[in-house]
Parts: structure tokens; sequence; C-alpha cells
């Protein structure tokens, strides 16, 4: 059971973290579908300095350069898709799937290429952290604390205010409505759009960190982070694009992987007899019956998706 | 005046534009080779283009190229599958899953029921189509966003196909059962075109059928009633349904259209043995997405897919061919995802390209009026 509510935990976690930041992407207007590529990404950045930092570095600098490395990593990546949707009015939804292949693709070239040159039989696109990891972990009873089941926790509280309570929040909901009138009064949507992308960046890079040191200790970037990115598009869908919503929708489906994980400990679920592959697509099922009963008076921001023509009424 | 008019031509812009974007996406492959490893970049990145031409002798050319054929054909469907939908005004990014169906039915037809390999290719679009209307049903009465729906789609069948080809998959391994030795009457036939190939026994009718199917895509879309009347749906829907057309109705037929072509390029895959399903994967197969970049790069247009699908196929295999002590084949992964991104910015070019060519003319009539004043 406590395994349960661990993996529930920092799955969900991982989901908030990244549908938090598809969140303000998308309320600035830009539709962030490549939040896959980013968390890839953002675990990427993640990995490299867990591999690269010396052995003796103590926990807390382990956290905090790891974490800034996946963040960087993640906001460098978001900007090509700030860059074609918000300067070159591209089409959101190819930029963001071609980032998705892109995050991947890079990913295990980078690695395969960086483990053929350390050891010319290596030929896997696999890094190992095991010793490194256990820096963010903090066993209390059986219990494994994740300090980032913290950091989610704080990015939460964070970003209800932001978005509800402070100027750049409001401001930045705005472009996300109706970016013309937004700009009738003096704010730069342009620079917002810039400033959504860029918070999901931050945000999905971190998440993309969290995703690879749960549970296991070594990723192979070839998988890319399977399917998350999507997940938790899902969640912020759920969620209907609010902090608060989105942290229970997160909740909900940590839960439905979490069990995916380790319901054979279960006696009575194991019992039932239900493939894994079930309680894999529940999430996803979930959302679609809840996208048709709450579509038709959508909260999605307005003008999400187009690309902002300061000559079109 | 003249070169300008030819400038003008949206096909050859599309051209130029497809064009650009493959030379910038191997430029910066290219960068990335060296930035690996800098002797061999050139050899790599030359490999690369070269593909079956990889090998000296011409048996073993025309045997890799039927390779090259045989995964061009699925892909050119996916391809199909997009545009059409994106003619219609419809992001298909569910092609992916479509595809994925399509797999699931005609494999499980196959190995399970035994069934010959028509029924198998017609299960594969059948699978491909219902689904591919299921969005579009969403679409046009819940007001569900397609993109939103077919990504759902997409994991849904993931999994429930993982699911349902665990039945038929092989003891040992996660791949499924080999079709020629469950039931050989279940793969497509040859009509002896493997033996043009140095006989591939993977070449079948599947390519000419995707070449026949990919202009029959542009009769419709161009040359009929019906296409006329999706192609308006999706530039206006309201405007479409004030003048008389079902608009819905229009929407999920497209998006079953789209699902068809989608699902029935994984049938040409599969049903040609090349390929085994494996049950464990954990993402969606690329070939969905590919067919997006294929769409794009080849603007838009179906006879452009079929050159573009062959271009991104050509690549995706010749990477497998790269020196594997310094690179990795996904180098023809990093270059098509770069293709497609760049792919996004076609229109902003054709646009500024178009705003040029109005300055100039308008500088030019500027002129010659004066001119005439005088």
């Amino acid at each position: 059971m406590l395994l349960l509510l661990q993996y529930t935990l920092i799955f969900a976690s991982v989901l908030m973290l990244v549908a938090l930041g598809g969140c303000f992407s998308e309320h600035s207007g830009v539709i962030n579908i490549g939040l896959e590529g980013i968390m890839v990404i953002g675990a990427l950045g993640g990995a490299l300095m867990m591999r690269y930092l010396p052995a003796g570095t103590s926990a807390f600098m382990m956290i905090v350069l790891v974490i800034l490395a996946a963040v960087v990593a993640g906001a460098i990546y978001s900007m090509l898709l700030a860059v074609a949707a918000v300067t070159f009015n591209a089409d959101q939804t190819i930029i963001g799937t071609a980032m998705n292949m892109l995050g991947t693709a890079i990913a295990t070239v980078l690695v395969k290429a960086l483990n053929t040159a350390a050891d010319p039989n290596n030929v896997s696109a696999t890094i190992q952290y095991f010793d490194q990891k256990k820096a963010f972990y903090v066993n209390i009873g059986s219990f494994e604390f994740s300090w980032f089941m913290l950091i989610a926790f704080i990015v939460l509280i964070v970003s209800h205010v932001v978005l509800y309570r402070t100027r750049f929040g409001l401001r930045l909901m705005a472009c996300g409505e109706h970016p013309q009138a937004a700009d009738s009064v003096g704010i730069n949507v342009y620079k917002m759009r810039y400033a959504g992308v860029l918070i999901s960046g931050i945000l999905g890079g971190l998440g993309g960190i969290v995703y690879i040191t749960s549970g296991v200790s070594e990723w192979k970037f070839e998988n890319g982070v399977a399917g998350f990115g999507f997940l938790a598009l899902a969640v912020m869908i759920f969620g209907q694009w609010k902090p608060m919503h989105i942290a229970l929708a997160a909740l909900l489906f940590g839960l439905m992987r979490a069990l995916s994980n380790v319901y054979v400990a279960f006696d009575f679920l194991a019992a039932l007899n239900i493939p894994g592959f079930v309680y894999n697509m529940l999430p996803y099922i979930i959302s679609l019956v809840v996208l048709i009963f709450t579509s038709k008076k959508s909260r999605a921001p307005k003008a999400e998706g187009i690309p902002y023509d300061k000559g079109s009424r | 005046m003249k070169k300008n008019r030819l400038l003008r031509n949206s096909g050859l812009q599309s051209l130029l534009a497809s064009l650009m974007c493959i030379v910038v996406g191997l430029l910066v492959g290219y960068l990335m080779l060296l930035m690996i490893n800098a002797e061999g970049a050139g050899e790599a990145i030359s490999t690369i283009i070269k593909n079956f031409m990889y090998y000296p002798s011409g048996k073993a050319q025309l045997k890799y190229l039927g390779n090259t054929l045989v995964k061009t054909a699925p892909l050119l469907m996916c391809s199909l599958s997009v545009l059409f939908a994106y003619k219609v005004g419809l992001f298909n990014i569910g092609a992916a899953g479509q595809y994925v169906v399509g797999a699931g039915a005609c494999l499980y037809m196959a190995l399970a029921l035994n069934l010959p390999w028509w029924a198998c290719l017609l299960g594969a679009i059948a699978a491909g189509a219902l689904l591919g209307a299921l969005s579009g049903l969403l679409k046009a009465l819940c007001n569900v966003n397609e993109v939103i729906s077919c990504i759902m789609f997409n994991w849904i069948s993931l999994y429930g196909v993982n699911m349902l080809l665990t039945s038929v998959k092989e003891a040992t391994s996660p791949y499924t059962m080999n079709v020629k030795s469950v039931n050989p009457g279940a793969l497509l036939p040859g009509m002896g075109l493997g033996d043009m190939f140095s006989k591939n026994q993977y070449v079948t009718i599947a390519i000419p059928i995707a070449i026949v199917v990919s202009i029959a895509i542009w009769v419709l879309l161009e040359k009929t009633k019906l296409g006329y009347e999706l192609k308006a749906t999706g530039n206006n829907k309201n405007a479409a349904k004030y003048a008389g057309m079902k608009e819905n109705r229009n929407i999920i037929l497209t998006m079953a259209i789209a699902g068809g072509l989608a699902g029935m390029a994984a049938g040409l895959l599969y049903l040609t043995g090349f390929e085994q399903w494996s049950c464990s994967q954990a993402s969606v197969p690329a070939m969905g997405f590919n067919g997006i970049a294929a769409a794009f790069l080849g603007g838009l247009h179906p006879i452009g897919s079929i050159f573009s699908s062959f271009f991104i196929q050509h690549i995706t295999a010749g990477g497998a061919y790269v020196d594997k002590t310094l690179y990795c084949a996904q180098v023809s992964d990093f270059i098509t995802s770069l293709i497609i991104y760049l792919c996004g910015f076609v229109l902003f070019v054709k646009m500024a390209l178009n705003r040029r060519l109005d300055k100039h003319d308008e500088k030019l009539a500027a002129n010659t009026k004066e001119g005439g004043n005088k």
C-alpha cells in the first residue's frame, strides 16, 4: 500500500509539473503539444549533469545542479516552439509534433555518441545514475520521500498565485483569451507568449528529470518519456486549465499509472486479472469521456493555437 | 517580369520551400555529425543520402531499394491520411493511432482467424476508418478538438492493440508470430514484382496500390463534387452549412477516409511479413508521425507525397548504414524531425516571398506609370 502511495505521489508530481507548464503556455495562447519532447530534453540535461558531477558532491549541491541543468535544457528547447509559433506564425501543432520527435532523436544521438566515445563497445542510449539519484530521496520509515514531491507542491501553490493574483498572470491569461484586446491596453502579446512557452519549458524540463529518477536508476533515451508528456496534456485538459483542478487530476492519473506498475501486489486487483494495459489505457479513456461532456462549453483559452496577427480584428 | 511570374506559381514555391527544408535539415544533421566526430562526418552524411547505393553490386542495390520501397508504401499512405484531413481543415495527428489499430486488425485476422490477405487488408482499413470516424464524430457532435481526441486515441489504441496481439505472439519473444509460417495466404501477393528487385520477397502489390491510391486521392480532392464539398467545409464550416452542405457528415466522412488510409498503411506493411509487431512497445510507432513530415514536405499534394515519402524513407534507411563505431542510426530520425520542424516555417517563407514580389511589382508599376506620364 505504501508503495502504491509512493508511486502515485511521484507520478502525480511529474504530471502536475508538466501539466502546469502546459497550462501557462496555453493560457498565453500557444498550444504546447511538444511537452513530451521538452521532458526528454530536460531529462537529458539532468541525467548528463548527474553523470558528470564528481562522486563526492553533497546531496544538496546535487539536487540544485541537476534541477538547474534540467530546467535550463527544457527552457532552451522550448524556445524552438516560441520562435516558430510566436515570431514566425508557424502552425503550432506541426511544430509541437516535430519537437516530440526531435527531442527523442537528439537525446538518443547524443547519449549514444557519448557512450560510444567512452567505451567503443557500448552502443546503448542508456545513462545510469544509481548512486546519484539517492540524493533526491529520503527514507521516512519504509516510505521513500522524494524532494521532488515537495517541489511540485510548491510549484502548484506558486502557479496558482501567479496566475490569479499577479499582474503578470492576469496579463498572460488575457493574451490567451483575446490578444487584440490585451494589445490595445499596452500589453506586449509577443513577450507574454514567449514567457508562457518559457515557463512551460522550465516546468516540462523539471518534470522530465523527476520522471526518469522515479523508480528506476537508469534511463534508455530511445524510449523518450513513454507518453508522459501526452498524459500531462490529458491532465491539463481534465483539470480544465486551472492549477488546483490540475493537481487533483494529476493525483487521479498518477494513481492509475501507479496501479499499472504495482497492481500485482494487491490480492483483490490481481484476482480481477485485468491486464496492465487496461490501467495504462484508463487515464486516456477518462479524459476523452470528460472531453465529451465538457467540450461544448470548454474552459480552454479562446485564442489558443491562433498565431497573433496585429492586423486582424 | 517573367521570372517573377514563375516565382508566383504556388507549386514551384512549394517545391522550392521543400527543397530548402531538406537542404537545411541535411546541413544541420551534418553539423551534428561534425560535433560528434569531425573525421567521419562527411562519409556518414553521404552514406545516409546514398542508402541502398551503399552496396557495390547492382543486384544488392536493387534488393535494398526494394526494402526501402516496402516501407515507403505505408509511409505514403500515412502521409495521404494526414494530407487529406488537412485539406479539409483537420489535423489528423491520429494517423499514428489509426495505423496502430490497422496493424492490430490485420495481424489478428491473419494470425488468429486465418483469413486471406484481402480480408485482412479490408479489416485494417475498416479498423482505421472506424477510429478516424470516432474522432470525427466527437468533433462534429461534441466539439472535441480532433488533435486532442486523436492523441488520446493514439495511446488507447497502442495499449489495446498490444493487449489484443499478445494472444498471437511468439511464446519466447514479445513479437507477433511470423505471418509467412502461420498463414501464408495472408501475405500480399507479389505478382512477380519481387523478381524485379533481385527476388525481394517483401516487394508486393502494396507499392503499386499505394501509388494508385495517391492518384485516387488527388482525383477525389480536385476533380469531384465530394472533394469540393469537403474542402469547402474545411475552409468555412458555417459557409458550407449555409450553402446546403451537411457539414457534420463531411467532418465525420473526412476523418473516416483519413483513418482508413492510415489503417491501410499498416495493412500494406504488416501483410508483407517485413516486420513483426512488438507487443511490449511503449511508444506509438513513428510511422504516423513521419506521415505528417511526408505530407508537409510534399507540399500537401498527393503526388508530391510520393516523392517526399520516398525521400524520408530513403534517408531513414540510409541511417542504418552509418559507421556504428562513430554514430548511430537515429541520426536520420534527427534529420527527419528537423525537416518537419522546418516545414512549419514554409507558410511564413511563402508569405514573405509573395510580399516581396508584390512590392517589386508595385515599384515596377509605379515606374512604368511615371514613364507614361512623361
